[in-house]
């Protein structure tokens, strides 16, 4: 561990930059998407379909695209999923439409759902069409906290059944974390905004920026001047390793570092450490370390507790931080953050087993890595503190819903990250858009 | 090794396969590399009388099917576009450097005697070892009298077959076009014409699409389109059906057959001739694949026949023939059903939803512990094997034999005949 830390910007060529943070899997084009079509055998009860969160008709928009009906296609996806070309980018489609897919049983290559929902939903935005209306006003005002996938798919299909609906963010943009947390090279582009943009184009959504509940908001006052409320806050905190010198400088939180990634302009003037040390087994954790190493980090090692099966990360993400050169280590977990000069100097690690019975145990033996930055990624959870007082019910460490998405408390309903359930993007609008259903049901229409 | 040595109509050539009279055999300079890749022997592209043809552009139209290139291919090309005097010096020359391969020269002139005495003559002075009338081109040429305008009248081929045969020593093939509706009018005019062979099928009349944007038909002409010739592996059945008829015909007496229509393998070629073809020709293949097509379509060939013990070509040329019969004659008591296989299923449900809505409502759909299965109800299965043709996993849906040992029924014998039936009252 040598003295001074290693951390600056710029460590990469200027064109290095474009091209580390471009699209990670680009568009097809034409003829590969015609191609990859025809490979669908257009199921019967697809098993696809049932593997969606959101129920997309799979075998369906992707006949459309073979016939060149793309508007059909795209409407297909959008009509269930009004993120779908989120979800085209960023979905695990290996553990959900393409793993249920016949082809992965007969051949393991399924057909590859997720580029071709990506190359419906593009040109259809391509064309600048604003497919969806708003029905008759209903005179109804919905409030909806929080400006993330939940809460967008919910104010959406709201919107589209004729109810006025107010968006609280707290954030100085929308979009949640498709806009501060999910890879930059999943969202090229700036997809994210221009998403947030087509779905207030149906109109009847207000978008207040820089509105929080527990800070300039409270519940009380949401559910007495709104019809209804829909709380789709996500995560608002991280879990901590509960180790001593978790405070030293260098010792930094991945979704924040993500948060901040994703918000600069110009990735060369982000400073980023020479060695990486990254903690946990998730995506977040694979997102930092190929995100750190694709800032131009000269080793970044992601070191996990368990083994590759127990990774929260799917095969295919593990696949993606192992091509972009990190060093994955199971097995081992942290004991103490080695610090020198006042900042983080590194991460003594001792390796794991499971006991008889099966439970995780020190072996006794250690090792030490070296490390200009040590990267948290072991969780995100409920920011409780805001919600505090309100009497909303919390169980297990998530906001109690039932099966229609209604919080304890009348006339709030929640969903996304907050509530139980799977934290994937496609799951957050599902539940937006359920709970919109039920609202619009409860509402008497 | 088995011996690929074809002999038909006395032309003979050291394999079966042939290039048909089109853009491949334009010219020597095509033909020699032909010949070089291996093929046994070409038809010339048509000759007419001079001056030539001129054609226009775009000349071709395609149907591409999800995602594969030409599964149908279409032309509005006419014959050859350069002088008789060109052509026949190039034949002369690619004959005598190439004497062990096959070449015949496709003709085409006005219906007139003294028209094709004359090309006759001179195409007899290249050292060809045959000539191919062609009556089956189905558009330009027709509108001048010619093509598919003689093919279609019975009387008018008779009548040229037997000019050709007056006026030349040289074995005559006559090309049908398959746009009537009996082929066997025009194929027993060419025998009673006195053709040594007949070569089928020329091109479909055809639209392959229409541009929705120009509204016109493909290919586009300066925003008009005209029927073209269908070609390519689309229009096999359609030709195989053909060869067959003639085959079978007793009036054709065994005329020998060149086939053709999307032959692409060696496969192909094989189907041709259990049907009773002589040799085959191809054109789409050659066009979309070049001429190295040929490599496989010789060893395959010859692999094949080897493992079936066949040492030449006659060991199975005609062999489907008789099998070739008319529904009349079918076995009512011959019964299948199908199975499908537990191990291979997919789950992709296309059997069961095709069964339950457009057939037998034969396919039960059940779901144990999330696994997906399909499972055929024998009583009301009725053996149309349509499951097995939609299912995408090879070998997982088979037909079993039910028959049971009945004896061979036809209709003609059938107890539900109503022939029958008022005969029993
Ligand atoms: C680093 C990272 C990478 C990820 N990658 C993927 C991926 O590749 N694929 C995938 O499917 N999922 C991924 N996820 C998960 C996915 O992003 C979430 O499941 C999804 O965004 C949840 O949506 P949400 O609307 O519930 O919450 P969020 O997206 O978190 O949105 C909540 C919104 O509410 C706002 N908010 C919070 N509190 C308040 C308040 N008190 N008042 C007002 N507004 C408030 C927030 O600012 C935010 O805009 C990733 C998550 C992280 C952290
Ligand atoms: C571009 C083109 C031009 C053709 N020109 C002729 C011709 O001049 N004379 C002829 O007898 N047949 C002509 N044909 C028909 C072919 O010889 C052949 O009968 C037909 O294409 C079917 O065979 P295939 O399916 O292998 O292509 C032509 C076909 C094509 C595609
Ligand atoms: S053979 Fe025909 S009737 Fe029998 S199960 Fe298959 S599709 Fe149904």
């Amino acid at each position: 561990m040598g003295e001074g830390a290693d951390i600056r910007g710029g460590r990469l060529p200027a064109a290095a930059y474009d091209e580390n943070f471009a699209d990670l899997q680009p568009p097809l084009a034409r003829q590969e998407a015609v191609v990859e079509a025809a490979r669908c055998y257009f199921c019967y009860d697809a098993p696809c379909v049932q593997a969606c969160p959101t129920g997309i008709d799979i075998p369906s928009f992707i006949r459309k695209i073979q016939t060149g009906n793309l508007k059909g296609s795209a409407l297909d996806i959008l009509e269930a999923n009004i993120m779908g070309g989120t979800c085209a980018r960023v979905c695990p489609t290996e553990v959900l439409c393409e793993e249920a897919c016949v082809r992965t049983v007969q051949e393991g290559k399924p057909v590859r759902i997720g580029r071709l929902q990506r190359y419906a939903t593009d040109a259809l935005f391509a064309t600048g069409i604003q497919p969806f209306s708003r029905a008759a006003s209903t005179g109804r005002r919905i409030a909806v906290v929080g400006a993330g996938p939940a809460g967008l798919a919910c104010a959406h299909a709201l919107a589209r059944r004729g109810h006025d609906v107010v968006v609280f963010e707290r954030r100085a943009k929308a979009g949640g974390l498709n806009e501060h947390g999910i890879a930059a090279y999943k969202m090229a582009n700036d997809f994210a905004a221009r998403e947030v943009a087509f779905i207030l184009g149906i109109g009847g959504i207000e978008l207040h920026l820089g509105q929080a509940l527990g800070r300039e908001l409270t519940l009380d006052a949401l559910r007495r001047d709104h019809d209804a409320v829909f709380l789709g806050v996500g995560l608002g905190t991280t879990n901590r390793l509960g180790l001593a010198g978790e405070e030293l400088e260098g010792v930094l939180d991945a979704v924040d570092f993500i948060e901040e990634l994703r918000q600069s302009p110009d990735k060369a003037t982000l400073p980023v450490g020479r060695h990486i040390v990254v903690i946990g087994g998730g995506n977040t954790a694979i997102d930092i370390a190929v995100q750190t190493k694709r800032l131009g980090a000269e080793t970044v090692t992601l070191v996990y507790r368990r083994g590759a099966g127990e990774m929260g990360a799917t095969g295919h993400e593990q696949e993606i931080a192992q091509l972009n050169g990190v060093l994955i280590r199971h097995w081992a977990r942290p004991v103490t953050l080695e610090a020198a000069g006042g900042r983080v100097a590194g991460v003594t690690f001792e390796h794991t087993r499971l006991d008889a019975g099966g439970r995780l145990e020190g072996t006794g033996e250690r090792f030490t890595l070296a490390a200009d930055q040590v990267f948290k990624a072991i969780g995100q959870k409920l920011l409780a503190d805001e919600l505090a007082g309100s009497g909303l019910a919390i169980e297990a460490g998530k906001l109690r819903v039932d099966d229609e998405l209604r919080t304890s408390l009348d006339g709030v309903w929640a969903g996304g990250d907050a509530v139980a359930g799977q934290d994937l993007t496609v799951a957050a609008v599902e539940d937006g858009k359920r709970a919109a259903r039920s609202i619009d049901r409860a509402l008497g229409n | 090794m088995a011996d690929l040595r074809c002999t038909i109509a006395g032309v003979k050539s050291p394999n079966p396969f042939w290039l048909a009279s089109a853009p491949p055999t334009d010219k020597a300079y095509n033909v020699v590399r032909a010949f070089r890749a291996g093929w046994g022997g070409v038809v010339w592209k048509t000759l007419g009388e001079d001056p030539p043809i001129v054609n226009v552009s775009s000349r071709y139209g395609a149907v591409h099917f999800r995602g594969h290139r030409m599964a149908g291919f279409n032309n509005i090309e006419l014959i050859t576009d350069r002088t008789l005097e060109v052509n026949l010096r190039e034949i002369t020359q690619v004959k005598r450097d190439w004497p062990d391969r096959a070449m015949v020269v496709s003709l085409m002139v006005p219906c007139e005697e003294a028209s094709w005495q004359a090309i006759l003559a001179r195409v007899e002075a290249t050292g060809a070892d045959g000539v191919e009338l062609n009556f089956g081109c189905p558009h330009g040429m027709s509108e001048r009298g010619m093509g598919s305008a003689v093919g279609q009248v019975p009387e008018y081929i008779e009548m040229v077959t037997r000019w050709c045969k007056q006026h030349t020593r040289m074995p005559v093939f006559v090309k049908l076009t398959p746009n009537v509706t009996n082929i066997l009018a025009p194929a027993r005019a060419a025998v009673a014409g006195g053709a040594d062979a007949v070569s089928l099928i020329n091109t479909i009349n055809s639209i392959t699409a229409v541009d929705l944007d120009r509204m016109a038909p493909e290919p586009v002409v300066n925003g008009k389109g005209a029927h073209g010739g269908y070609c390519g592996p689309a229009v096999k059945p359609i030709a195989l059906c053909m060869v067959a008829e003639i085959a079978r015909d007793p009036d054709c007496a065994g005329v020998p057959i060149s086939g053709i229509g999307g032959i692409e393998t060696w496969r192909d070629a094989a189907e041709f001739m259990a049907l009773g073809a002589g040799s085959v020709q191809v054109c789409t293949a050659a066009m979309h694949y070049g001429f190295k097509i040929v490599e496989d379509m010789n060893d395959g060939l010859a692999n094949w026949m080897d493992d079936k013990g066949y040492a030449t070509l006659d060991g199975f040329r005609g062999a489907a023939v008789g099998n070739y019969t008319d529904w009349g004659k079918l076995d009512m008591n011959y019964d299948i059903k199908a199975r499908i296989s537990d191990e291979l299923c997919i789950g992709c449900g296309l059997c069961h939803i095709a069964c339950e809505d457009t057939s037998h409502q034969a396919i039960r759909f059940t779901q144990d512990a999330g696994k997906r299965r399909f499972t055929v109800i024998d009583a009301d299965c009725v053996g149309c094997n349509l499951c097995m043709h939609v299912c995408p996993v090879e070998g997982c849906i088979t037909m079993e034999e039910v028959s049971e040992g009945r004896p061979y029924l036809t209709w003609a014998a059938h107890p539900k005949n109503p022939q029958n039936l008022k005969a029993a009252e």
